[in-house]
């Protein structure tokens, strides 16, 4: 199993994705902004930082890289695409997720520790998982709040894809505590905590960030 | 402007220079013309007068600093000492830890953010330019009152400065000072350290060698901003109702930094420069000059190459600009092309702008005149030197004679109180507002950060080895007595780094001061340097590098003699770390050294508003002795917990480590009042599982270490003999106060 984890300049959290994907079992390899193909990998994670500087809108060059259009193509057929953090971004700005990342709410870069709930395990990256299960993994970015209009909103709701939610007070203002999202198919998932920096209590808050990566196992074993 | 050329110098010697707007005193300018036997053109002018400026050529400082050196203790560790660009340290297992610390204070007051963004800008390229890669940030920052309107300003300012340039480069922050004290309103100090991690292999240094190897400039192109940021801005007292000096402030761009430093570490790793400079304070002025003294001092550079942001600059603004995010590397010939297809891959900017030469000077051209042609060992390490007049100031004697008054609680009521004001007193209370809006996780490795006594970075991961540091100073202290004080913070952040397990290694320092040229800040300079230098020798520590920022005043008005102290240790698997503070019910605590009436400089002292009375005597014959203590404990797995204990004493460490994980603990004191808001130096509260009382008794016998018993972990309270405070409430004082100061 080989899960490409991509290199934007300015990403920040590649060295760690690879590492979690590592310690979920499979293998990780290194794709860069410019490449023009995929190295026949069987998923794809983008990474957290801060891609380009995002100077402009987060994620809104990145979308235009190179392997961005392979990636679309990939999530089309069914490939399994996680984006942390500015890889949720770089989503949202490729249209493979609705809404949009803006500014936290009291406009301050927050990085803590933060407890979520797992509120949909059938993608691809949440089956290790159990429905209502609560993890704590870091939350750490400038514009983490997640919006969309009411329709969308509704949407996300009516069909399960809202992945995973903030516990307790919103960190950030995200509408409806939303810190996750799934595409329909439920191959592509964006998520604004970090799971990577939780696969081990030694170095993270806990090790509950791992079963974003076991998960993936059992997509393909599927 | 018409260019000012070599040849025209020689034609009008008496043409009039504007030497003292540029910071140069008469005689220094008068001494330029006798080194070059005629009068400097303009642009070696802007050379001399940045690199001859305070903040470049120490030059009131060189005379104390070079105690460093000669009373340096016998070291194994030290693989590359001061003088490079950050001082390299061997940390076992083939590894090289860099380290060092850096003012960047005068255009923090000036432009907060971008202030303190490129201060840790400039560290980390520091760290880089040794052929490391940057693993983790520290802050040390200090701030007017925290409830006057400027701190308001500036606090916010700097904080996302700091996080804004180091988040986005990917360096975890793990650690710092935030503290206040009027003499800092007008002054605040951000003082930025960095660690870089490499093997011993990978060392590079600054140095031009080699006739015809080329001078390669890469990274952000040349804008006009920061020019004269060393000596117009650094170098000089801010005057009340001058100009703001804000075009002297640089402009940092983390993007641009972040892609040179991977850049730069695939260039390294291929082997591609013979030697590495980067442009930080004197820009280009800093790096030709450098970079060639470094060698055998020949080199010629053509400045008109140098790529611009705005063309209309000259060719002395551009030798004086600060723009960041810019390297210089010398460079082989034949290595160029690889050289400069990495450099293709990130997108970065790259020109070569001239080689070293045979001879021994530096010659810079414009469009094919020679505009510079100077002896660069002059400009870069032959600059002025200043045994500047120094006298003890009179309020020494009028303070140490005096005697700390304050009211001593003991009721239960007054302790209760006491320990809760001090919980959310501004320089005690919780600085989560602060560190949340710092990156602690990326890379993977932090296994300590704020709140902990020191940062702590994993560097192998198979091996677990580790290295920690932490900063501290006492400004309290110094400025009671600065030979003390200085020792006094460097037993401080040893003694913080041990406690965790960390076996201190080398030492760093940002001394922070007023005016040289008052000689009573002098005298506390030169006093600082002597205490520090003396207990680095008796510690058995090598400084390794440091940074001295001078003319931290508004008018008459200096700030507290600030000498920050950076220490580095290392421990062999972090795995096996001593945490700071509790998780479980049932366990004794204990006080390791001894409580003294030391009040003086304390911060319930600071808080009643008295300055007075003495400052402890460091012991750091016994800080090393509680060292061995420390390490050992680690070693033998004794230890459940481990918390130093430094400025709030006894209340402030228990308040600490009872909120760290919701679990309280009951004391009994005798002489409650003094117990609690003593700052004896040389004290760390442990806890210990019972079976491991007669280890812990033995351990402390054997380093002839004061033991004694404080009380038992557990419960949801801190209770203090008859006094019970709740967590909850303790919590709430300790944390309200940040959000309630800045929002």
């Amino acid at each position: 199993m080989r899960v490409g984890v991509i290199t934007f300049p300015g990403t920040l959290d590649d060295r760690d994705a690879a590492r979690a994907v590592i310690a979920g079992g499979a293998e990780a390899v290194a794709l860069w902004h410019a490449d023009a193909d995929l190295k026949n990998v069987d998923a794809v994670i983008l990474p957290g930082g801060f891609s380009y500087g995002d100077y402009l809108r987060c994620g809104a060059i990145s979308r235009f890289a190179p392997v961005m259009k392979l990636v679309i193509e990939a999530a089309g057929k069914g490939m399994p695409v996680l984006g942390i953090c500015n890889g949720f971004q770089v989503l949202c700005e490729s249209h493979l997720l609705p809404g949009a990342l803006t500014r936290n709410s009291d406009l301050h870069f927050l990085c803590r520790d933060q407890e979520i709930e797992i509120t949909n395990t059938q993608t691809a990256w949440t089956s290790s998982y159990s429905v209502g299960q609560k993890i704590v993994i870091p939350l750490k970015n400038g514009e983490g709040s997640f919006q969309c209009d009411d329709e969308t909103l509704a949407q996300l709701e009516g069909e399960g894809r809202v992945i995973a939610r903030y516990v307790g007070q919103n960190p950030n203002g995200s509408r409806n505590l939303i810190a996750g999202i799934s595409n329909a198919r439920g191959n592509v998932v964006g998520l604004m905590p970090h799971p990577e920096h939780a696969i081990d209590a030694l170095t993270g808050p806990t090790a509950e960030g791992l079963g974003f990566f076991t998960s993936i196992l059992n997509a393909m074993v599927k | 402007m018409a260019l000012d050329t070599v040849a025209i110098a020689q034609t009008t010697p008496d043409d009039i220079q504007p030497f003292a707007q540029l910071g140069l005193k008469a005689d220094e300018y008068a001494r330029i013309k006798e080194i070059l036997g005629r009068r400097p053109t303009s642009s070696e002018l802007a050379m001399y007068s940045v690199m001859w400026s305070e903040h470049c050529s120490y030059k009131s400082s060189k005379v104390h600093l070079k105690q460093f050196g000669d009373k340096a203790p016998k070291s194994d560790a030290l693989l590359v000492g001061i003088g490079e660009n950050a001082g390299v340290v061997d940390v076992g297992q083939g590894y090289a830890v860099t380290f060092k610390i850096e003012s960047h204070n005068h255009p923090s007051f000036v432009e907060p953010y971008q202030g303190a963004a490129t201060g840790v800008g400039g560290i980390v390229r520091d760290i880089l330019t040794m052929g490391a890669r940057p693993v983790a940030v520290m802050d040390p920052l200090r701030f007017g009152p925290a409830d006057a309107p400027d701190t308001r300003r500036v606090l916010p300012g700097i904080v996302a400065g700091v996080g804004g340039y180091g988040n986005c480069l990917g360096l975890p922050n793990i650690g710092g000072e935030v503290i206040f004290d009027e003499t800092y309103a007008g002054n605040p100090l951000v003082n930025a350290l960095c660690i870089g991690v490499m093997k011993h292999s990978d060392i590079k240094l600054a140095k031009a060698a080699g006739a015809g190897n080329l001078v390669v400039l890469y990274g952000a192109k040349t804008g006009g901003d920061g020019i004269g940021g060393v000596s117009v801005l650094a170098s000089e007292t801010f005057g009340s109702g001058g100009s703001t000096k804000r075009p002297s402030v640089q402009v940092g761009d983390p993007f641009v930094e972040k892609v040179l430093i991977e850049c730069s570490l695939e260039i390294f790793a291929e082997d591609l420069v013979v030697g590495i400079q980067d442009l930080g304070g004197a820009g280009l002025s800093c790096a030709t000059s450098e970079l060639a003294s470094g060698g055998s001092g020949g080199m010629k550079v053509a400045l008109d190459k140098v790529p611009l942001r705005d063309p209309s600059l000259s060719p002395e603004e551009i030798l004086m600009s600060e723009s960041q995010e810019r390297m210089c590397a010398i460079v082989e010939p034949e290595k160029l092309a690889r050289f400069l297809e990495i450099c293709a891959k990130w997108d970065v900017t790259v020109t070569a702008i001239g080689e070293v030469t045979d001879g021994d000077r530096l010659i810079i051209t414009w469009n094919d005149q020679v505009i510079v042609n100077v002896p660069p060992r002059t400009v870069a390490h032959e600059g002025p030197v200043y045994n500047r007049p120094m006298a003890q100031p009179a309020y020494i004697d009028d303070v140490n004679s005096q005697v700390v008054q304050l009211p001593i609680p003991s009721s239960a009521a007054e302790i209760r109180a006491t320990v809760l004001q001090l919980a959310g007193t501004p320089n005690l209370a919780d600085k989560s507002w602060v560190t949340s809006q710092y990156d602690k996780y990326v890379q993977g490795n932090t296994i300590q950060s704020q709140p902990d006594d020191s940062g702590m970075i994993r560097i192998d991961e198979k091996t677990h080895l580790g290295v920690a540091i932490s900063t501290d100073a006492n400004a309290n202290w110094s400025y009671l007595n600065p030979y003390q004080g200085a020792k006094l913070a460097l037993a401080e952040a040893a003694r913080n780094i041990a406690t965790a397990g960390a076996r201190p290694l080398a030492v760093t320092n940002c001394l922070n001061f007023g005016s040289p040229e008052d000689p009573g800040v002098m005298w506390q300079f030169a006093e600082s340097v002597r205490g520090l230098a003396d207990g680095c020798l008796e510690m058995g520590l090598p400084v390794t590098g440091g940074n001295v920022s001078f003319y931290n005043q508004t008018g008459a008005v200096a700030i507290l003699p600030t000498p920050v102290i950076g220490v580095l240790g290392v421990i062999d698997d972090v795995r096996t770390r001593t945490p700071m503070s509790f998780d479980v019910a049932g366990l004794d605590l204990y006080l390791l050294g001894d409580t003294h009436a030391d009040l003086a400089g304390s911060e319930w002292a600071f808080m009643h508003g008295q300055r007075v009375g003495q400052s402890p005597t460091a012991d750091l014959g016994r800080e090393m002795r509680l060292i061995e203590v420390l390490l050992a404990g680690r070693e033998e797995k004794i230890f459940s917990a481990a918390h130093d204990l430094s400025q709030g004493g006894l209340s402030a460490g228990l308040t600490e480590m009872v909120l760290r994980h919701s679990v309280g603990a009951t004391i009994t004191l005798a002489d409650v009042g003094i117990s609690l808001l003593s700052e004896s130096p040389g004290r760390v509260i442990v806890a210990i599982e019972a079976s491991k009382t007669d280890a812990l008794s033995t351990l402390a016998a054997k380093y002839h270490i004061t033991l004694s018993k404080l009380g038992t972990t557990g419960g949801d309270s801190l209770i203090i003999n008859d006094a019970v405070i709740s967590l909850a409430e303790l919590r709430t004082a300790h944390t309200a106060t940040f959000p309630k100061l800045f929002g």
